[in-house]
């Protein structure tokens, strides 16, 4: 795979949730393809069906229809193709959180080395690889210290890492500037590019945040379940 | 990496309070268990120290601790002469109560013969009764220590030596004393009293008896066939010392015992519910951690190893926290408190069960939780 490949591809995908007259269409007949080094915006209001269509990217909501390819594998069609949705997040598939979502009992580098031991690498290297990570995003010198005593803008750095420690080909952001003032979003945004261009990843992000607009390389609009401009 | 004990190291506080509480329940249950055994124990000590084969007691009775016992003190002789009796003597059981340096004790005496069955088996500091009169062999709970002297009756006592685990099934230390001391003990009267009886024209003591007459067979004897022979003289009862022993629990201290059995049979349960209910709430506390993990990829072995870790080293920490207090403070108990390592044993089994089995419920809950929880925040 290489910058321009289709590393995201979701054909006629839908989603609905009950039947008959309690029967909410969450996504219809969704088409979107992302290429590797791209950085994409969902945009849309509240119920638009922007988290639905991340989580389905994510392997964590079952669509009703369609089809979905990651990183040139089927994994979906008509149903999920793959049993071990875990592993292939874990290996494909980096997450940002709005709240970051740290794991409050480990510090900085073990929420990092965290995903890297789940995917069976030596401690050391893990270790290794977290530090590089940290000092990459300028967090290097928090390495020991728990989430609780980082600020905003430090955690959000770590939970990049940690979404970057197994060097996945997508990175599924929610909200991730949310809670960061104006520079520090400018700044998170700009090393989401400048990591999605050295990493030849894709980056999909569910934001509300107009001043960090122009950060990406296109703009989604869902409403009521459609993509309906781009 | 292990999660569990970066968990536990993370509020490690909270945790080592958690299982102190749990260890201080753990400490109740092993007192529960150990005063149940020191009952049994205590039961059947006064029972177990002679070592006697055959108990001869009063015609009709099942004495001389289920019920009162009274045969003339020569029935050892008689029963002496039998064959396959290797020694036997004559006992004599009471209680009294006595001040001593300010304070009442209450004593179980035993009268028995020296030289024959019923004295104490192990002196474990001082000398065995070394006279005729006046000397006494006392429990060391009695608080009495070899030359002390005390009064019982109307007359002084000296403490010749300490056993130790002798008494009644009340609890009661024992004191050893010559058969005739004890029937003295057990029929002279107060001077005042004595003078009172005279004016009447009553004799001047009561009828002098003993409680029993406790044997010894010889090796390859037939102990039922010797009970057997014993009971078809119509004066006298006759009862093996399994007997004697199952009287003693199914009569004597049995209600005392159910009533305990119960009561700990409830606080097991208690204790069971509250292990579960510590681990559950820890795991429930967890949720949106145990999200994460699935949503990063963890494999359920990882999540189930969090909980389940963590629920055993609970449950472990509490029981030796239990142990170890309970081993601190058993002997400040009024009554006996008697551990056996099989019964820590079981309380550790039981804990390790309660444990998996409370994990059982976090797990379940654990493995339902959505990862798209972990999602917006």
């Amino acid at each position: 795979m290489a910058i321009g490949d289709i590393l995201v591809d979701v054909q006629a995908v839908a989603k609905h949730y009950g039947d008959g007259e309690t029967r909410v269409d969450a996504l219809r007949q969704v088409d979107l393809q992302v290429r590797a080094g791209e950085v994409i915006a969902l945009l849309g209001p509240s119920g638009s069906g922007k988290t639905t269509l991340l989580n389905i990217i994510g392997c964590i909501l079952d669509p009703s229809s369609g089809r979905v390819m990651l990183d040139g594998e089927p994994v979906f069609d008509g149903k999920w193709l793959r049993s071990d949705l875990r592993r292939l997040r874990l290996d494909k598939i980096g997450f940002i959180f709005q709240a970051h979502n740290l794991l409050p009992f480990l510090t900085a580098a073990e929420n990092v080395s965290l995903v890297l031991d789940l995917a069976g690498w030596p401690a050391d290297k893990g270790k290794e690889r977290a530090r590089e990570l940290l000092d990459y995003l300028e967090v290097g010198h928090r390495a020991g210290v728990k989430p609780a005593l980082l600020s905003g803008g430090e955690a959000q750095r770590v939970a990049i890492a940690r979404a970057l420690a197994n060097r996945p080909r997508i990175i599924l952001a929610d909200e991730p500037t949310a809670a960061l003032d104006s520079k520090r979003a400018q700044l998170v945004m700009d090393l989401l590019r400048k990591l999605a261009t050295e990493q030849e990843a894709s980056i999909l992000t569910v934001t509300h945040d107009e001043k960090i607009f122009d950060r990406f390389d296109r703009l989604i609009h869902l409403r009521d379940g459609r993509l309906v401009d781009e | 990496m292990n999660l569990a004990l970066k968990d536990i190291r993370h509020g490690l506080f909270r945790f080592v309070l958690t299982c102190f509480g749990l260890g201080l329940l753990m400490t109740v249950v092993l007192a529960m268990i150990g005063i149940y055994n020191g009952l049994v124990a205590d039961a059947l000590a006064v029972v177990k120290a002679p070592a006697a084969d055959v108990w001869v007691v009063e015609a009709g009775t099942k004495g001389p601790f289920a019920e009162a016992s009274s045969i003339p003190v020569d029935t050892r002789d008689t029963v002496a002469r039998m064959p396959g009796v290797a020694e036997a003597g004559a006992i004599n059981y009471q209680t009294v109560e006595a001040s001593f340096q300010d304070r009442t004790l209450r004593l179980y005496v035993i009268g028995y013969e020296p030289g024959r069955p019923g004295g104490p088996q192990t002196i474990a500091e001082g000398r065995g009764i070394g006279t005729s009169h006046f000397e006494l062999v006392a429990d060391r709970k009695t608080g009495l220590v070899p030359g002390d002297t005390i009064r019982l009756g109307r007359h002084r006592f000296t403490v010749a030596g300490l056993v130790d685990g002798a008494m009644n099934s009340g609890g009661d230390p024992a004191v050893y004393m010559t058969l005739a001391d004890a029937m003295a003990l057990q029929i002279e009267l107060a001077p005042a009293d004595q003078r009172v009886q005279v004016a009447r024209g009553a004799g001047a003591v009561k009828s002098a008896s003993v409680a029993a007459v406790i044997v010894r067979v010889m090796p390859g004897a037939d102990v039922d066939l010797l009970t057997a022979t014993l009971r078809q003289w119509k004066h006298l009862a006759a009862l093996s010392q399994a007997e004697q022993e199952n009287i003693l629990l199914a009569s004597v201290v049995d209600r005392a015992r159910r009533q305990i059995g119960l009561f700990l049979g409830i606080l097991l349960t208690v204790s069971a519910v509250v292990i579960a209910l510590i681990i559950y709430t820890m795991t429930m506390e967890k949720l949106k951690q145990i999200a994460t993990l699935k949503l990063i990829g963890a494999p359920d072995r990882s999540v189930v190893g969090l909980i389940v870790q963590q629920a055993l080293i609970l449950g472990a920490s509490g029981w030796g926290i239990g142990l170890v207090l309970i081993l601190l403070v058993k002997d400040v108990f009024p009554r006996r408190v008697v551990l056996e390592p099989f019964n820590v044993a079981v309380l550790a089994g039981i804990i390790f069960v309660v444990c998996i089995a409370a994990s059982g419920l976090g797990v379940r809950a654990a493995m339902k939780v959505d990862p798209a929880t972990a999602l917006g925040g």
